[in-house]
């Protein structure tokens, strides 16, 4: 009886370990069928070629394949949306944690929750038919559809991110170094930003990181308001071509095993790698800084 | 030189009389000190309030603008027929049809791995190398960017499993999307549950399992059931996995016939009618319409779910 009900329970934890190991699987399938998918166009194109080519034709006779315009401006539009996202999210991550009184951060975190939860396909739409517009006149451009107005939505896009990540680190940080600042005679604000942002400055950068990941791989926003020109901007208010972009909106016309399709999954690989990066340095500061106790300081 | 009495005493009053304003400029410049401090914390933290302002702003203006210029679409006719005259009228009841069977299945197949993969993390595993590696493999899949999923969902689940262009596709590439939002959210569900219980039911000489089954689960069952709507709501409203994978621009009928059917969607919807379709403006209230029925499906699962957490999470205090 007692060695079945053993046999059992090691059963159980044998087949819970392998269904945990699911997500690792998928993870290493996506990459597997990208590289499988993506890898036949370096029988067309070099490497070098394709990352750095400037031109991207791909339905003209002959082809280009050459996304360097596309990463330029997938990186473009992230930082410039970082610029506005990151104070933005930061602000608020440290008015929830540390301003505002209790009843009040009951109702603003929901929203920004909502926020967040607010399908990208809404945020594109809005931004194509009501920011757009307004843009163009303002300032004067020949389309609102731009670099500028996409870094816009996407940065709503990130400052959830950022600020829920940031917001944890610094409820996270021991009331006693709090306690101590004050008790020298500093005000809240000396103490948040000599004592508690550096104290949980790990956990603000990896929710940095992880919104600017969010912008780069978001799709619909930069699909619908970015432009769509593969050229490398020269302005704020030139339309761009970001990768996801360019992956969605020609995937539907691009024949499969084709050169295009190719390509075009090659280009998913270059994002993915991307977004990879930015989730693995996310991953190492979040573990290297960790705060323990208030032993690290 | 010699010093009477009281001309020491003059002297020391008049030290005394200096070290007081002395004292007092220090005192008047501690004070000015004092209250730029507090001016520069004032201005400040109004800073803080405002960008914390901006986000719900932000949010009211999105949905203002929407709802306001789409609530005349809205109509019985709008939400319950089939699109006609070349998408231009009628109504989008199939994009809602296909936007449930789609987030469902996507949940269908998530929920129990999702579940089982928490218990694992939550419950049995250790600390260690494997800990590490699967933690860093969840976290690196939610931040996989939406299209890629929809190109594995295209290569792996339309081509090569060759299921086409199918709900069933389309359901199992919105699964793995959500798979991380599931986890995440059951994991603060267990954790949640008191260790206490776990003791109480192991001192009366239960298994891991049978606590786990009989005492951890049912405990955390109101709190896993929160995180399967807000994976819910995530899988209803993406729109690039589903793209090649699942929806169409038109399906005939009202409801899908079997799952290797493709179906419309909403998000799908907004996005062609509003970037592809021939005619853009003509068809913008349709556009609005479908936005204000995607959002407040959305939005009301996403605020049920935050609402009921919030009750749940002051019962477990």
């Amino acid at each position: 009886m007692v060695e079945k009900r053993q046999i059992t329970e090691k059963m159980m934890q044998i087949f819970f370990f392998c269904i945990a190991s699911a997500s690792i699987t998928i993870l290493f399938l996506i990459m597997i069928f990208l590289f499988k998918e993506g890898l036949p166009i370096l029988n067309t194109v070099s490497v070098k070629e394709f990352l750095f080519g400037e031109y991207w034709y791909p339905t003209s006779e002959p082809a280009d394949f050459g996304i360097f315009s596309l990463i330029v401006a997938s990186l473009a539009v992230t930082f410039l949306s970082a610029l506005i996202s990151v104070p933005l999210g930061v602000m608020t991550a440290i008015y929830l944690a540390e301003i505002a009184s209790h009843k009040v951060g009951e109702i603003v975190k929901p929203l920004v929750e909502l926020l967040a939860a607010l399908p990208s396909v809404v945020i594109g739409f809005f931004g194509m038919v009501l920011v757009a517009p307004f843009l163009q006149e303002v300032f004067d451009v020949p389309t609102g559809l731009n670099l500028f107005n996409a870094a816009l939505m996407l940065a709503f896009m990130a400052v959830p991110t950022i600020c829920s990540i940031s917001e944890d680190a610094i409820h996270s940080v021991p009331v006693a170094l709090k306690e101590a600042s004050l008790a020298l005679g500093a005000t809240h604000l000396e103490t948040i930003i000599k004592v508690i942002i550096p104290a949980s400055i790990s956990g603000i950068c990896t929710g940095i990181i992880l919104g600017m990941s969010r912008a780069v791989g978001e799709t619909m926003v930069v699909l619908m308001i970015a432009g769509g020109a593969a050229m490398v901007p020269e302005s704020v208010f030139d339309p761009v071509r970001p990768m996801p972009a360019s992956i969605a909106s020609e995937m539907g016309e691009a024949p499969i095993g084709s050169d295009h399709y190719y390509a075009l999954f090659a280009t998913g690989i270059v994002l993915f790698i991307l977004t990879l990066i930015f989730n693995i340095i996310a991953d190492y500061i979040t573990n290297k800084y960790r705060q323990v106790g208030e032993a690290s300081l | 030189m010699d010093i009477t009495a009281s001309e020491y005493e003059d002297q020391a009053d008049v030290s005394d009389k200096e070290e007081a304003v002395e004292k007092n400029l220090i005192g008047e410049s501690a004070a000015r000190l004092q209250r730029r401090r507090k001016i520069v914390q004032g201005v400040l933290f109004t800073l803080f309030r405002l960008g914390a302002a901006i986000n719900g702003i932000a949010l009211f203006i999105i949905i203002f603008f929407v709802f306001k210029n789409g609530m005349e679409a809205i109509s019985w006719t709008f939400l319950t027929e089939e699109p006609t005259d070349s998408m231009t009228r009628g109504g989008i009841f199939p994009c809602i049809v296909g936007t449930l069977c789609l987030g469902m299945g996507a949940i269908i197949a998530a929920l129990p791995i999702g579940v089982a993969s928490a218990i694992y993390l939550n419950e049995y595993a250790r600390p260690g190398c494997m800990l590490r590696i699967i933690r860093l493999g969840i976290s690196n899949l939610a931040g996989v960017p939406s299209v890629v999923f929809g190109l594995f969902g295209l290569a792996f689940f339309c081509v090569m499993l060759k299921m086409g262009v199918s709900i069933l596709a389309g359901a199992l590439t919105l699964a793995v999307l959500t798979l991380p939002v599931i986890i995440g959210s059951t994991e603060e569900a267990l954790k949640a549950v008191p260790d206490t219980y776990r003791e109480a039911s192991l001192a009366l000489g239960a298994t891991k399992w049978q606590t786990i089954s009989r005492v951890v689960l049912p405990t955390a069952l109101p709190g896993i059931l929160t995180g399967a709507i807000l994976g819910l709501s995530r899988a209803a409203g993406e729109t690039a996995p589903i793209m090649f994978t699942g929806a169409v621009f038109f399906a005939p009928g009202k409801f899908p016939s079997s799952i290797s059917d493709s179906v419309m969607a909403l998000p799908y919807h907004i996005y062609v009618l509003a970037t592809a379709g021939t005619e853009i403006i003509k068809t913008r209230p349709l556009q609005y319409g479908t936005a204000i029925v995607l959002i407040t499906l959305v939005l009301g699962m996403n605020l049920g779910a935050i609402i009921w957490r919030s009750r749940l999470r002051r019962r477990l205090k």
